[in-house]
């Protein structure tokens, strides 16, 4: 009996006509490259829903950079019919596969994305075990109750381990290392298995078939011809096309242009009932008005209670960015609305830099979120940028106790001040355990405060610690991967703030403040950056007809200096009959080079200084190299 | 002569100036004169240097077909191709006030070829009485006799490739001459009744401070009246290039390049050689290459041969060409009666305004403040706070390099054309 179901027992799991108890609801949590999206192209196939022949790599992946860098932004949900034997009789059921994001940034989604299942399965790479951020979001699914299938993937490797991996496995999740399932996603070996033990171990969603409609909005993606495409899990009740929806959050009302099952095009149907997942469309233009997390309800007929408290996401990490070539400025306005739409959680505002020019203060949920925006922007919208130093937002009390928040480390107030407090975060750090002490060291120079540590075998140490965001926006990620041989992983939540002794460190040339250099670090801090700032930008900035003093001041403290000696030879020697033209083309060159330099003061300051001033990378080569002096 | 020619727009197959240069010339405002100047290259040498990226060639790289042999003739037969032009164009008639025979290596070629070449611009256009009549040679390529035949021929002038006195530095250039020939060709020129020039080449890898003076000292112990001291320059293609590339060589940094500039004027200022332009020192005006300013003033000249450029101004434009590079090419153009050249640039009057203060700011005469445009001159001040623009001069209206200012003559010429 294929596992595929025949036409007769498919009658069972159509659309908003499906018992609850034939419908299993689970997603995937896995580490970024540790196979997600190949095992599910692989369920797509065996399931029948996407013919061989059809077949494309990493299938649900729909934009470019997520099928480039191997990692999904957006989730999705995928409608699968599966058959199984038992006692024999053959039932059919519809699994319906919730696509999570599995990176730390989007922790808000990924709880969003588990909410609407029963069951999870827990995807490791038997070559490299288990990685921080999947051990965050196993916590995560195991608060939410999921069923938890252990599987190891990647078993065709040579170097796979599966029987330690199994262990380490079993032993988180509370199994038999025998019930732990292998499997290759690349091969297809163990995938019909595990379909089979989704159907055997997710519970069957509950849910009340009669009461007001409740579905939670678990993603929301904007598409240019049908405007603001909105995933829901409906809870209780049944929501049908044409009638009038009801945003719970924002008592906002829509009327329901369309709603269907994805498997894997999407499918218009008569309606979703209760535990069922699929789409619904309402004809809104911007995400903002079907936000993740938000419950829908029916007009006629409204559910008094939402399904969960809803919560704004937060920018944590700040970043100013700058078209390279000015006039581009309303291209990248236009740029940011349009991902806007796409993106509930970018939030942007018009700022100006002296060194830069125009540009915006752009809000991101973390680090990736950043680069992925920005590579988004460079790559859609055809823009070179330069993006500052990210930082994090500070809660400045001033001696009168009013509060100033700063998203700008230019911004941050000169006069007495009373507290600085600023954003911290839980870490949770896993490496090998001969990395300890690396990994210690690396933690205390970052201000890390140790919670607990703990062995997950013999081999491998989970290590918890509070500490500062700053820290970690500032490329604590590559130091940590370079310290451990690229063995340790990392995850983060947010944990509040706390008060610290913050200094806001200037960089001048020739005495003028350059707005885009200044930080804010710790007291014990500020000299190291401003000797490593002014060094690099010694480094950077072409010798002028003047001496260049560059200085790093706190306030008026002037606590680094370095000097780019004045240019002492800048002439062609020769220039003769036949080197007029090619001296007068040369001027003209230097010229148009001149327009690409921005001016502070009389010091003319190339663009790719800027952006190798400012670029993180090169930041964390310094550091290096300054560890090594 | 530069290694890779410009892009132009084409030339007619005779030659022809643009008409506006007979219209602007000949305008009842009145006649304009302009001094006229020949430039004959002779694209020849017995090997080339590591560093040279001039159109030359050895024997060996020409392989035949266009013969050293036959060169003087082809280049006669320019010669009368360029009266032609000049005649038609409303400008010729002008006796030659300077010739320069430049290389390659000119004396690689018989005296008799240099003599025939210089004998069809004589019988041509004529030389202006007092002309000054230069030819570039190698210290290993002459001979007392040679020099004197030179000077028969009408030749007053003569410039030696010396480029360093220090063997390891010549080596290093892949120069071939043994320095200690320098002091006795200058002795045999000056016995022949010549002027002579030396140039020296700074800034070579591996030269010492100590080299450098020691080569600028055994030039001026020659007692010559002329240097020219340029800056090693690595262009992109040549031999010095790839081993620059590969490590095997390191290039000074534009500090030990200042240094050795400014040693040298020292050197050379107080035997009495004083800067005219920024790489030419001479002991008195009488005694600076009357040909080179007719470059940085923008005068007319004519180039001869392969890859040379000629110029011609009128009125407030100007146009400038050059010819093919490979001297078989050239000799095929002239065999079927077409001007050799392969393209032009026309100056329009911006472009003559900018070629006048990118040339004439090098000049120790220094420029009329009044040719500067009017933005420019407000940048005077200020490159004479930064010790660049000499401050009298300024003020009695001339803009003038300071020591320093030589130095960054480039950086000063982007101020004065913003």
């Amino acid at each position: 009996m294929s596992p595929i179901p025949s036409a007769a027992l498919s009658e069972h799991i159509q659309p908003a006509a499906t018992a609850p108890e034939l419908l299993r609801n689970f997603c995937i949590i896995a580490h970024i490259d540790h196979g997600k999206s190949t095992l599910a192209d692989r369920m797509l196939q065996q399931t029948g829903v996407v013919s061989d022949r059809a077949m494309r790599a990493q299938y649900l992946d729909r934009m470019d950079i997520e099928r480039e860098r191997g990692i999904t932004i957006k989730s999705q949900a995928v409608r699968m019919p599966w058959a199984v034997e038992a006692g024999g009789t053959t039932t059919a059921y519809a699994l319906n596969m919730i696509d999570t994001p599995g990176h730390v940034d989007f922790t808000y989604e990924v709880s969003r994305s588990l909410a609407a299942c029963e069951g999870a399965v827990l995807l490791v790479d038997a070559a490299q075990g288990i990685e921080a951020q999947t051990l965050a979001n196993l916590y995560l699914a195991m608060e939410n109750d999921l069923a938890i299938i252990p599987v190891l993937n990647k078993i065709d490797l040579p170097a796979a381990q599966p029987e330690k991996y199994a262990e380490e496995l079993a032993g988180l999740v509370g199994v038999d290392p025998a019930d732990v399932l292998k499997v290759s996603g690349k091969t297809g070996v163990g995938v019909t298995e595990l379909l089979d033990r989704i159907v055997e171990r997710v519970p069957a969603p509950q849910g009340s078939a009669d009461a007001p409609a409740r579905a939670m909005i678990f993603d929301s993606v904007y598409d240019t011809y049908r405007g603001v495409v909105t995933y829901v899990r409906v809870v209780d009740g049944h929501l049908s096309p044409r009638e009038k929806i009801v945003m719970m959050s924002t008592r906002a009302h829509h009327e329901l242009l369309e709603i269907g099952v994805i498997s894997p095009e999407p499918i218009p149907t008569k309606g979703l009932g209760v535990g069922e997942v699929g789409y619904l469309i309402t004809g809104v233009k911007d995400v903002r008005q079907s936000k993740v997390g938000d419950t829908v309800t029916n007009q006629s007929k409204p559910a008094s209670e939402a399904l969960a408290e809803y919560h704004d996401p937060r920018p944590m990490v700040f970043s100013g960015l700058y078209p390279i070539d000015g006039s581009d400025y309303p291209v990248l306005r236009d740029a940011l609305d349009r991902l806007k739409l796409n993106d509930a959680a970018l939030v942007y505002e018009p700022e100006t830099s002296v060194a830069l020019g125009f540009g915006f203060r752009v809000g991101f949920l973390g680090l990736l979120h950043l680069e992925i925006v920005r590579e988004r922007l460079e790559r859609e919208f055809d823009l070179d940028l330069i993006s500052t130093a990210p930082n994090v937002v500070y809660e400045v009390t001033l001696e009168d106790r009013s509060v100033v928040t700063v998203t700008n480390p230019s911004e941050f107030p000169g006069g007495k001040i009373g507290e600085v407090r600023e954003p911290v975060v839980k870490a949770t750090i896993l490496a090998p355990s001969e990395f300890i002490g690396a990994v210690m060291e690396l933690c205390q120079s970052r201000r890390g405060d140790l919670l607990g540590m703990d062995y997950l075998s013999a081999e491998r140490v989970e290590m918890r610690y509070t500490l500062p965001l700053a820290e970690i926006v500032f490329d604590f990620f590559d130091q940590l991967k370079s310290k451990t041989r690229g063995y340790a992983s990392l995850d983060y939540e947010p944990a509040g703030e706390a008060a610290a002794d913050l200094v806001k460190v200037d960089i001048l040339l020739q005495g003028e403040q350059v707005d885009a250099f200044s930080a804010i670090v710790h007291k014990d801090k500020a000299y190291a950056y401003g000797v490593m700032m002014a060094g690099k930008l010694k480094e950077l900035i072409p010798r002028q007809q003047f001496e260049v003093p560059i200085q790093a001041a706190v306030g008026a403290r002037v606590i680094a200096r370095e000097t780019v000696r004045a240019m002492r030879k800048d002439v062609l020697a020769k220039c003769y009959g036949g080197d007029i033209t090619r001296k007068r083309k040369l001027l003209e060159k230097q010229k148009e080079g001149k327009k690409r330099m921005k001016t502070i003061g009389r010091v003319d300051v190339p663009q790719e200084a800027f952006i190798a001033a400012l670029s993180t990378e090169s930041g964390g080569k310094d550091a290096k190299d300054k560890s090594k002096k | 002569m530069t290694p890779a020619l410009p892009d132009g727009e084409p030339v007619p197959d005779d030659g022809a100036l643009p008409a506006w240069v007979r219209q602007a010339r000949t305008a009842p405002a009145g006649v304009e004169e302009r001094a006229f100047g020949v430039y004959l290259h002779v694209p020849f040498c017995t090997v080339r240097c590591g560093y040279c990226d001039f159109n030359t060639y050895t024997a060996s790289e020409l392989g035949g077909g266009a013969s050293q042999a036959s060169y003087a003739q082809t280049a006669v037969q320019e010669i009368a191709l360029a009266a032609r032009v000049l005649d038609d164009a409303g400008v010729g008639g002008r006796a030659v006030s300077t010739v320069f025979v430049g290389g390659g290596t000119p004396t690689v070629l018989p005296v008799a070829d240099l003599s025939l070449m210089l004998a069809a611009v004589r019988r041509t256009w004529g030389l202006a009485p007092g002309a000054e009549v230069t030819t570039e040679a190698n210290p290993d390529s002459v001979t007392p006799e040679s020099l004197e035949r030179l000077a028969a021929a009408g030749f007053t002038r003569v410039s030696f490739g010396m480029q360093s006195a220090v063997t390891r530095v010549l080596a290093t250039l892949e120069r071939t001459h043994d320095p200690a020939r320098v002091p006795q060709v200058v002795a045999w020129a000056r016995a022949a009744g010549l002027d002579v020039s030396l140039d020296l080449i700074y800034g070579t890898p591996g030269e010492t401070l100590a080299d450098w003076r020691e080569s600028v000292e055994a030039a001026l112990a020659c007692g010559v009246d002329h240097v020219s001291a340029y800056a090693l320059v690595v262009e992109q293609g040549t031999r010095m290039a790839a081993q620059v590339r590969r490590g095997l060589l390191t290039l000074p940094d534009e500090d030990d390049q200042a240094a050795k500039y400014e040693l040298a004027d020292d050197l050379l200022a107080s035997a009495g050689l004083h800067w005219y332009e920024v790489s030419n020192w001479s002991r008195g005006p009488e005694h600076a290459s009357r040909h080179n300013l007719a470059y940085w003033r923008g005068d007319d000249w004519w180039g001869v041969g392969p890859g040379a450029h000629s110029h011609v101004g009128a009125g407030d434009r100007a146009v400038r060409w050059w010819n093919v590079k490979h001297p078989r090419a050239y000799a095929d153009r002239l065999a079927g009666a077409r001007s050799p050249a392969a393209g032009r640039e026309l100056l329009e009057p911006e472009d003559v305004a900018l070629e006048r203060v990118l040339l004439g700011v090098r000049l120790a005469e220094g420029m009329d403040l009044g040719l500067l445009a009017p933005g420019a001159r407000t940048a005077v001040a200020g490159l004479v706070a930064d010790g660049l623009l000499d401050g009298v001069a300024a003020v009695r209206g001339r803009v003038l390099l300071t020591r320093r200012g030589r130095l960054l003559a480039d950086a000063v010429v982007r101020a004065l054309t913003d």
